[in-house]
This record gives structure tokens, sequence and C-alpha cells, in this order.
């Protein structure tokens, strides 16, 4: 095995009980906390991360590195790792994808961010409809502890950290990170306005580090192998892999993991089996329910974050949703806007009414009930959300909006 | 104030609050576990969570409106809840839907005269790669068609 196939996050994902840390371990597992924390300092790790490059894989891309050393060092005062395992964006399962098959992995990684931050106590927070994952991850917490890789005094140094997890209970808007972090101090999610940020004041008002799933899966690989083999790996800007979410209608949904930059049109066509049922490719959503979507004659290009911005629409989760030719775009436009509409938190006007809207309107547009001005109604409300809300929700509601009404005008007019 | 919390849920919650520095911030698995015992919400659980927690009542009333796996009456013994998102609905969702409720009898919120069935409509639930699917009270079933589907309802008793 070399060390580039030991850099894919899945490659011993065939096998039985990688689940069990005895399996975990002997394919190499808790190999770079071991390193890391008996051979190297935190800033060491630290270092290596931001060499690395690594962009976060939750949907905004931050690196992970930079987003650490926000987090006021040299001081002992408490400060939290919150893990962001609360995946709604429609059409992504990558998360649940990585930590059904190998919750270690997602620890080892808490075990060096927390290493790199000095921080002690970690929280998983884990959709509440993710409940056999949830116990999964419980299962592999105690497993942990009794072989040292958690608690205090890990691998025998004197570092120690505690990992909790925990569930969330329904709401969408609670993996918005600020959101989160309310939810977790008992409250209803509802997004903080930033500044401050969570890095400076976050869980219970200590700095705090939040990291989604898959992005924490990559660092110990990053440890164990160096920033510069993963940055061999996908775009020298933008690298190791990624694990695309593929959806709708294709011939064989799941989840795939390619270095970053590889071709959507591959990912579809090679990966995912092309369009179901020898039907036609209509549209594609590259990022999760919010990222506008692209045409049939757009989807030759690359998918990392640069490319598809560059390419008018946002990577977002790696969430690929696969729409075919015999798909009115009513329903979707139906689907987005109701989705948008329920998880709306309620604390901004423009969001909490406009999305209302946008979903009464395309419900009458789905059911063959279209007025006159209805398509131009929809484009001025999504205009009004965009760039007018606390959070970034605003702009998800009303992204996909835009582009489904700039890309099928004609066919959403027609609706009658 | 009496309020019948079995001692094995008050054990519970002792160690639920052991994860937390701040009480309050244990309030969502609390509901959770007070949940699980009666399949929903009462007036009392709320007040005991409260009183537990330290925080005023209606507090706890915010959380239970806001999330919504909280419910505040009983679900049928078995909850479909289908998820209608995309991914789902281009696999065939809304047909999966519109099968249960003629089958059940019962619209979206609402629970068969026996008490067996509760039905709901949900958002992504984080398994499009088995669209359609929905989940019957925790459990998860995939890549379900009408038969598929008529054959799960009848195992459930
Ligand atoms: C409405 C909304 C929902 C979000 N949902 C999630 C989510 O389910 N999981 C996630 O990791 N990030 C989600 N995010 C992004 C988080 O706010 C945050 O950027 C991320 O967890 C940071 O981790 P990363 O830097 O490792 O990607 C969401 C953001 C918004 C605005
Ligand atoms: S944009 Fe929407 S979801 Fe975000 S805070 Fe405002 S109302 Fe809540
Ligand atoms: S759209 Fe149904 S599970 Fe994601």
């Amino acid at each position: 095995m070399n060390r580039e196939d030991e850099l894919f996050l899945t490659r011993d994902f065939g096998l039985d009980h990688l689940h069990r840390l005895e399996t975990y371990v002997s394919r190499g597992g808790y190999r770079a906390a071991a390193k890391a924390l008996k051979t190297m300092t935190p800033d060491a790790v630290l270092e290596e991360v931001k060499a690395a490059n690594l962009r976060g894989r939750g949907g905004a891309g931050f690196p992970a590195g930079i987003k650490w050393g926000f987090v006021p060092r040299g001081t002992d005062a408490l400060r939290y790792l919150c893990v962001n395992a609360d995946e709604g964006e429609p059409g992504t399962f990558k998360d649940r994808f990585l930590m059904s098959h190998n919750p270690h992995l997602l620890l080892e990684g808490a075990i060096l961010a927390s290493y790199a931050v000095g921080i002690r106590t970690a929280y998983v927070y884990i959709r509440g409809e993710y409940e056999s994952i949830a116990r999964r991850l419980e299962t592999a917490v105690s497993e942990a502890r009794a072989s040292g890789w958690l608690g205090d005094h890990i691998a025998g140094t004197g570092f120690g950290l505690e990992v909790f997890v925990h569930r969330g209970a329904g709401a969408y808007i609670c993996g918005e990170e600020t959101a989160l972090l309310e939810s977790l101090e008992g409250k209803r999610g509802h997004p903080r306005l930033k500044p401050p940020f969570p890095a400076s004041i976050g869980l219970f008002r200590c700095p705090t580090v939040i990291n989604n799933v898959e992005t924490l899966c990559h660092i110990p690989g990053i440890i164990r192998h160096g920033a510069e083999a993963f940055l061999k790996r996908g775009l020298p800007r933008d690298g190791g892999t990624r694990i695309f979410s593929v959806s709708g209608a294709v011939a064989r949904p799941g989840c795939y993991e390619l270095p970053t930059g590889s071709s959507l049109r591959e990912l579809i066509y090679e990966r995912a089996g092309g369009v179901r049922d020898g039907r036609k490719l209509k549209a594609v959503i590259p990022g999760g329910l919010s990222a506008p979507m692209l045409t049939e004659n757009e989807i030759d290009v690359r998918m990392d974050g640069d490319s598809l911005v560059e390419a008018g629409s946002m990577l977002g989760s790696g969430a690929v949703i696969v729409i075919d030719d015999e798909t009115p775009m009513t329903l979707v436009l139906e689907k987005i806007t109701k989705f948008y509409a329920h998880e709306s938190c309620g604390q901004c006007t423009p969001c909490r009414v406009g999305t209302a809207w946008m979903a009464r309107i395309a419900a009458r547009l789905r059911a063959g009930r279209r007025r006159n001005g209805d398509v131009d109604t929809l484009h001025r409300l999504a205009s009004g959300i965009k760039g007018r809300t606390l959070c970034p929700m605003g702009d998800a509601a009303a992204l996909p909006v835009l582009a489904l009404v700039a890309k099928f005008r004609d066919e959403l007019e027609r609706s009658s | 104030m009496s309020h019948n919390i079995p001692d094995r849920v008050k054990r519970r919650v002792e160690d639920i609050l052991s994860r937390y520095p701040r009480r309050e911030a244990a309030l969502l698995p609390v509901l959770s576990a007070l949940q699980e015992e009666r399949g929903f919400l009462s007036h009392s659980d709320e007040e005991w969570a409260a009183d537990t927690l330290g925080i005023p009542p209606a507090k706890v009333r915010e959380v239970v409106t806001f999330y919504s796996l909280f419910r505040r009456k009983p679900a049928g013994r078995h909850h479909l809840q289908v998820c209608t998102n995309v991914s789902c609905a281009l696999n065939g969702a809304d047909g999966l839907l519109s099968h249960l409720r003629k089958k059940l009898g019962i619209a979206e919120g609402e629970t068969s005269a026996d008490g067996r069935f509760s039905l709901s409509s949900v958002e992504c639930l984080g398994h499009c790669d088995e669209a359609p699917c929905l989940m019957v009270n925790d459990e998860h079933y995939g890549r379900l068609d009408r038969r598929a589907l008529d054959e799960l309802l009848e195992k459930l008793e």
C-alpha cells in the first residue's frame, strides 16, 4: 500500500469491523495521534494543518488551520471543540457514511484538533435522526476511553480529552455554527450575530472551534503523511480528497471519494452510473440544496470551491443531486422553497416572510394554478432576501430560486 | 408536585447532567429521555425538566416547540415519517405519501383511530442514497416502492 492510498478516507471501508477499535488500530489507526502527542508540539500540529490548507468540508470551505489559529493562545482558559455532525443540507449523507463506517477516524481527528488548540472537552453535535449512528459513536467513545485514547493522559502523555455525543432534535438551522452553539446550550437554534466569532466567544462564552465531520477525518492522514502528501492529491491550493454524496436520478447513488477538482461530468457518468432508466440529464445541483443548479451544458466543471464559484454555483457540502429530463422544474422548485420555509428560524423578516411566500407561489405553480406575474414575484422575493439576513441561510434560500428562475423561466411560465 | 418520573429516567438524567458545565445545556437530551419514556412530552414533563435544570417553564416550552422531534401529543405506535425532499421526490416520494394517506385513511399530522399509525412528511433524512425513504420511529427504511411499503406495514403490529 503506498502513502497516496492511505490518504483516502474510505480506503478501508470494505472491511467488516472497521468501526471496532481493534480493526481500526490494525489498519494504522491512532498512529497519528500517538505520533503527534509524543513527538510534536501543539504548534507543530497546527502548522502542519495550516500547510495542508485543508478547506472545511461543511459548506463554507474555510481553511481549518487558519480557523484554529484564531483561538487565543498562551492561556489556560477553557475552550471547546464542537464537531458538526448535524448533516441537514438536503442531498448530503457523507458524514453519516464516515461515522457509521469509521467512527474512530473522527475521534482521532478530534484528538489531534484538540491537542493543537489546547482543548480538553469536545461535543459531537449529531442530528437527532441519526440515532443508530449516535449509538455507534458512543460505543467508539467507550472503546477509546477503555484503551486510553480518550480521558486523562492519552497515550501516556499529559494531554487529556473528553468527548460527548450530543443529539439534536430536528432543526436544519442547528447546522449553522452559531445556531449549533445556542442549541448545545439548551436553547432554540437561533443563529447569533457575528462578530464575535466562535473562535473568541463560542460555547458557554469560551473560545470554540467548530468543524465538520469530514474535515476532522482528514487530520489523521495529514499528520501521518504530512501536508505535502495531502497537497499532492487534488489541486495545489485545495488539496486532498472529498466525499461527494450523489443522489437523485442516477443509476448508482452513493458516496464517492475523489481528489478535489475532479470533473462533475465524470462523477455523474463514470462513478454514479449516469442518469437512471436511460433518461437524459436536465440539471444538476452540485453542492447541496442551496447551491444554484447547473444545466447539462454547464457540467464540465471541476469539483472544487473556486471552480464552482466561477461557474456561478458553489461546492457547499459536496452533495450532487441529479435531475432528469422527465422531472418538471415546478416539482424541484416546490421542494426547495418548502424546505426553506419550513426551516427558517424566524428571526429575520426577509427570510421568515420571503421563504413562506415563495413556497406558496411554488405550490401554486406545481398545482398548475399559476397567476400572471408569479415568476416575477418569485424573482423579486428571492432578490429581496439575498444579502439581507442575519445568517447565511437567507442566501441559501434565495440563490437556488434565482438560478432556477434564470435558467428555466420558460418552463415555469408554461406551468399552467 | 408529583411528576411520576421513573427512577431509571432520573438516573439517566444525572448521567446527562454530568456531561455539561451548566445544567440548562442538558435540556435537549433531558427532554429526549423524557419523551422516550411516554412517547410525548406532557405538561408535567416540561415542568419537571424546568425544575431539574433550574430554568423557567416558558424557556422549556420555547425549546419544545422549536424542534421538530419533540411532540406534545402522543403519536401512533408506529410513527411514519416520509422524506419528501428533492432526492426522494425524484424517486417517487410524493406517490408513496399519497399511497399511505389512502391506505391508512389519515393525513399528515394525524393518527389512525386504532392508535397504530401516525403519519408525517419530513425534510431530508440524510439517506438520499436510499431514496425514497422513511423512518418508522427510530428505524430507517429505504428504496421503497408501494409493494415494499405494503409489506412493511403488515409487519408493524
Ligand atoms: C443554514 C446552514 C446550515 C449548515 N449546516 C451544516 C451542517 O449540517 N453540517 C456542517 O458541517 N456545516 C453546516 N453549515 C456550515 C457551518 O456553519 C460551519 O461553517 C461548518 O460547520 C464549519 O466546519 P468546517 O470549517 O469544517 O466546514 C451550515 C451553514 C448554514 C448557514
Ligand atoms: S436568515 Fe433565516 S435562518 Fe438565518 S437567522 Fe435569519 S431567519 Fe433565521
Ligand atoms: S432527500 Fe430524502 S433522505 Fe435526503
